[in-house]
């Protein structure tokens, strides 16, 4: 019997990963084959760690070669249980890291989706560090940014992160693969405190009901009370063509996300910066979104170095109607925060609004005005929109009225 | 080798290579009283009338010079990693068969690793000057004969005028230079800015050799080192490799968590208070010193504020700095690109600065200490604030010290660093080296949050209720801690000490020990 699994990367350009071998043997016991980047500060820690683990993963006869290139503990044994796995299919054994106090804080349907930041499921080295740029969520990729051999330590990878990576407030969220993949991604996912689930290229009401319904079943066998979130992502005619139904089609729908790089594929034409290709399918997903009461989301601006590209793609966004908006690097959150964050004036003349319309209410009066002007209705309610994001979004105290006069 | 305990309660030898040594005292302890060392008496009537220096070629220039086994040969840096005229002149004396010298350069880059080879056959004793890479390595395994010292540009000053280091003969490298040995560093096919890192031994040095690959008609203008302190003139074909002497451009960092500690370094001036009219600040040209002095750029844009001076290694960015009118002054110690060289050729507010003015100790005052603020790097912290610039938590050494310990002097010390890099947590309960005492660094900087040195009060008192992270120290080495998975265990070293460590002051700061591999 000679079963070989291997997992991770190695060499001199990798940092925070490491490559583990794992070689089932007949007889001899546990032969150690470690070395280390830093080795000289953790090689003790290293070999105690990958003992202990191989005992919990029940490895008793085996050489385990371990090229180390600075991973953290939790990424060791992600790839140690990858690789065991790979060697022997039919190991039950998990390594399953305790959950970290600063892993178990919970979300809110309601909460502000501005920025989501993506990080390649398979590629830990971003992990540790994400959360410090403060998006609003942090999505842990199984789809598109995995290659297809590597699914199976991606998702190892990922459950780890989120039991022992601080992503410091962001919501956290993981994009599962399409179909029956997607599915099977669940188990992996859903009982470690994720608290909003990113469905890609979503063509029917139908799809989601499945993830919730899975989501559903894995959240009662774990005794989990709390609810998990979804966001479909559009990423097809099709799926823009049922846009409200797809928002509409079960309550945990919290958002609904358009991709274009898809969609555009899809229709068979190319993204240009003006988006005159995607403006119907836009349009689409936003009053989808709304009618059905969810957060329409846009796409990602896939150009890192253009912050002014950026920036003007939020306005044109933030004016379409969009509160949200995909970010691949860290350095685009916080362009995306400020630029949806309610312009100083536009703040002003809300507060004013909001100001009159209380005191209209409070006199039991059913028109409300601001000096000799009439305020209608749907401005008032925008009014408020603003200012409550402006709270939510720390410009604006809670307690604002009691500072205007 | 005898070892006693410093006032930092570190070990450190009593006698390196045979001198004796003073134990480091605290900072502005030391006080040496005397007069300072002197070079013999030269007579003008010894040297050419007609001010030809002129010799045929190095290995002439040094037997002129009267080269001896024992002796201690000088060179330096500002040709950096392009350098060719240091290796010149070991070959060369290892050609003439001489032996145990000492090299003193005012720093060491990856081209001088055939230093190695002298060292093994015995040409080159020891190193006194900073060691990095293959030379690092060979120093740290404890393969050199004598023991290093390391010093800042500073201290190498200082060591120079208290003769802790006497020079038998300096050769100075010169991208352009006259018959007479007027020489400058801002023009010709090997221009590097200034020559300030050599000053000190043109005046000091029993002998000094100019060695240059564009000779000029006498008068070279500016003359950045005086002929009149100057031997022989040697002229080369190449004095170095200008790809490697200067980059074309100097790179800001890409690592979203390094421009996250710059724009948290920038915003942190600004709100302690620093960032006003007629302020001054020095920066290196790491990525993100670089990228720092961008964002306060972008502050001092937006609230219109102009600095007196700045202080370099000079790079694109602060030259442009120069050129929009930010600041009136570059005091540039170290010119590190294409268009630092050119705006310190064109720019009249771009002033060439050597140690003597920026660092040195025995000096009536120098700039350092006249910072509002300076940015540096650190391999290690500590929770007493205590840095290491010299070598890696597995005790090797790594880098040499430059300008870093002189500018502990400036009124607000912050090191912008990564609480950890890869696994390795730079925040320590123990540097593994000293460089610098915790009582001179007034903040760290990390991309998890801002820690103010308990000394500094007032920088506290500024920052209550700032919306910046601002935390203890060792909360946020706890928290690297839990993310690594516990401390680091110790360096693995002997008892033999390889190198010293000298405080601005010459006093034995720390020693570096022979690492096991």
């Amino acid at each position: 019997m000679s079963k070989t699994g291997e997992a991770g990367r190695s060499g001199p350009k990798v940092r925070s990963d490491c490559r583990i071998v794992v070689e089932y043997c007949d007889k001899g016991g546990l032969l150690l084959d470690i070395s280390s980047k830093v080795g000289p500060m953790y090689g003790d820690n290293i070999r105690q760690q990958i003992t202990e683990s191989c005992a919990n993963l029940g490895i008793e006869n085996a050489r385990v070669t371990v090229e180390d290139r600075g991973a953290l503990p939790f990424v060791l044994d992600a790839r140690l249980e990858t690789a065991a796995r790979r060697a022997d299919p039919t190991l039950d054994a998990t390594l399953i890291p305790e959950m970290r106090k600063h892993c178990t804080y919970t979300s809110k349907a309601d909460r502000l989706r501005r920025s989501r930041l993506y990080l390649p499921g398979n590629e830990p080295k971003f992990f540790v560090n994400a959360g410090l740029h403060n998006p609003d969520g942090m999505i842990l990729d199984l789809e598109d940014s995995v290659a297809h051999s590597e699914k199976d330590a991606a998702r190892c990878m990922v459950r780890n992160a989120l039991r022992v990576v601080d992503f410091y407030g962001a919501e956290r969220m993981v994009r599962i693969n399409q179909g029956e993949m997607g599915i099977a991604d669940l188990d992996w996912i859903v009982p470690h405190n994720v608290h909003l689930i990113l469905i890609p290229k979503v063509e029917d009401p139908q799809q989601v009901i499945d993830v919730d319904n899975r989501i559903k079943e894995i959240l009662k066998e774990n005794n989990i009370e709390q609810s998990v979130f979804l966001m479909p992502i559009i990423e097809s005619a099709l799926g823009a063509w049922k846009a409200y139904e797809i928002a509409a089609s079960c309550e945990s729908v919290v958002s609904l996300a358009i991709g274009l790089e898809d969609y555009t594929a899809d229709i068979g034409t190319q993204r240009t910066l003006e988006g005159g290709e995607s403006f119907w399918a836009r349009a689409q997903v936003l009053n989808g979104a709304v009618a059905a009461g969810v957060q329409p989301i846009d796409t990602v601006f896939s150009d890192v170095g253009d912050e002014e590209g950026l920036r003007n793609s939020i306005i044109e966004a933030k004016s379409f109607g969009f509160v949200g908006k995909g970010c691949i690097h860290p350095r685009q959150i916080d362009v995306v925060h400020k630029t949806f964050a309610p312009e100083t004036a536009e703040l002003e003349k809300a507060k004013k609004i909001v100001l009159a319309f209380e005191d209209a209410e409070s006199k039991g009066l059913g028109v409300v005005s601001l000096g000799s002007k009439m305020i209608d209705a749907p401005v008032v309610k925008r009014a408020l929109r603003t200012v409550d994001v402006a709270i939510q979004v720390g410009m604006l105290n809670a307690e604002w009225r009691k500072e205007v006069d | 080798m005898k070892l006693v305990k410093n006032a930092l309660g570190r070990l450190v030898p009593t006698e390196v290579n045979g001198k004796k040594t003073t134990p480091y005292m605290g900072v502005g302890k030391f006080k040496p009283d005397g007069r300072k060392y002197a070079p013999p008496i030269r007579t003008a009537a010894d040297y050419p009338a007609d001010g030809n220096k002129i010799v045929s070629d190095l290995a002439t220039a040094l037997k002129n010079a009267g080269l001896k086994d024992g002796m201690t040969i000088s060179s330096h840096h500002h040709l950096r990693n392009g350098d060719m005229v240091a290796n010149e002149v070991f070959a060369a004396a290892a050609a003439m068969g001489k032996k145990d010298l000492m090299w003193f350069p005012s720093a060491s880059f990856p081209c001088h690793q055939g230093m190695i080879e002298h060292m093994e056959n015995g040409v080159i004793d020891h190193i006194e000057g900073s060691m990095n890479g293959p030379l690092g390595a060979y120093c740290s395994e404890g393969k050199m004969r004598g023991t290093g010292v390391l010093r800042s540009h500073g201290g190498r000053w200082q060591a120079i005028q208290d003769g802790d280091v006497h020079i038998d003969i300096a050769v100075i490298a010169a991208p352009t230079a006259d018959p007479f040995g007027n020489a400058t560093g801002d023009q010709g096919p090997t221009a590097c800015g200034l020559l300030g890192f050599a000053l000190a031994d043109s005046i000091y040095a029993d002998h000094v050799i100019v060695v240059t690959d564009n000779l000029v008609e006498f008068p070279c203008i500016p003359w950045q080192i005086q002929g009149n302190n100057v031997d022989q003139v040697v002229v080369m074909d190449q004095i170095g490799d200008a790809s490697k002497i200067v980059s074309g451009t100097t790179q800001i960092t890409k690592s979203p968590d390094r421009l996250l500690i710059a724009e948290l370094t920038a915003k942190f001036c600004d709100e302690a208070g620093i960032v006003q009219d007629g302020f001054s600040f020095q920066a290196g040209a790491g990525g993100t010193a670089l990228s720092f002095a961008l964002f306060l750029r972008d502050i001092m844009r937006e609230r219109g504020i102009k600095a007196r001076f700045v202080r370099g290694g000079s790079t694109q960015y602060l030259v442009d700095m120069l050129e929009e009118g930010l600041t009136e002054y570059i005091l540039d110690g170290q010119t590190f690109d294409l268009e630092g060289v050119r705006s310190m050729h064109e720019n009249s507010g771009h002033i060439n600065t050597s140690p003597f003015t920026s660092y040195n100790f025995h000096g009536k005052g120098n700039f350092a200490s006249m910072l509002d603020a300076v940015v540096l790097g650190a391999t290690e912290v500590d929770v007493n604030f205590n840095a290491n610039v010299v070598t890696h938590s597995d005790g090797k050494l790594l880098h040499g010290i430059g300008g870093w310990m002189n500018c502990l002097a400036s009124k607000c010390t912050i090191l912008p660093i990564p609480s950890f890099r890869d696994r390795i947590p730079v925040l320590v309960d123990d540097v593994t080296t000293l460089c610098g005492p915790g009582e001179l660094i007034d903040v760290i900087v990390t991309e998890r949050g801002i820690a103010i040195n308990p000394q500094r009060q007032d920088l506290l008192d500024k920052l209550r209720g700032s919306s910046l992270p601002i935390r203890s120290i060792e909360e946020i080495k706890n928290e690297v801690e839990e993310i690594v998975g516990g401390k680091p265990e110790a360096p693995d070293v002997g008892d033999k000490v390889v190198a010293a460590i000298n405080w601005v002051d010459g006093t034995v700061i720390d020693c570096v020990r022979e690492v096991k591999s």
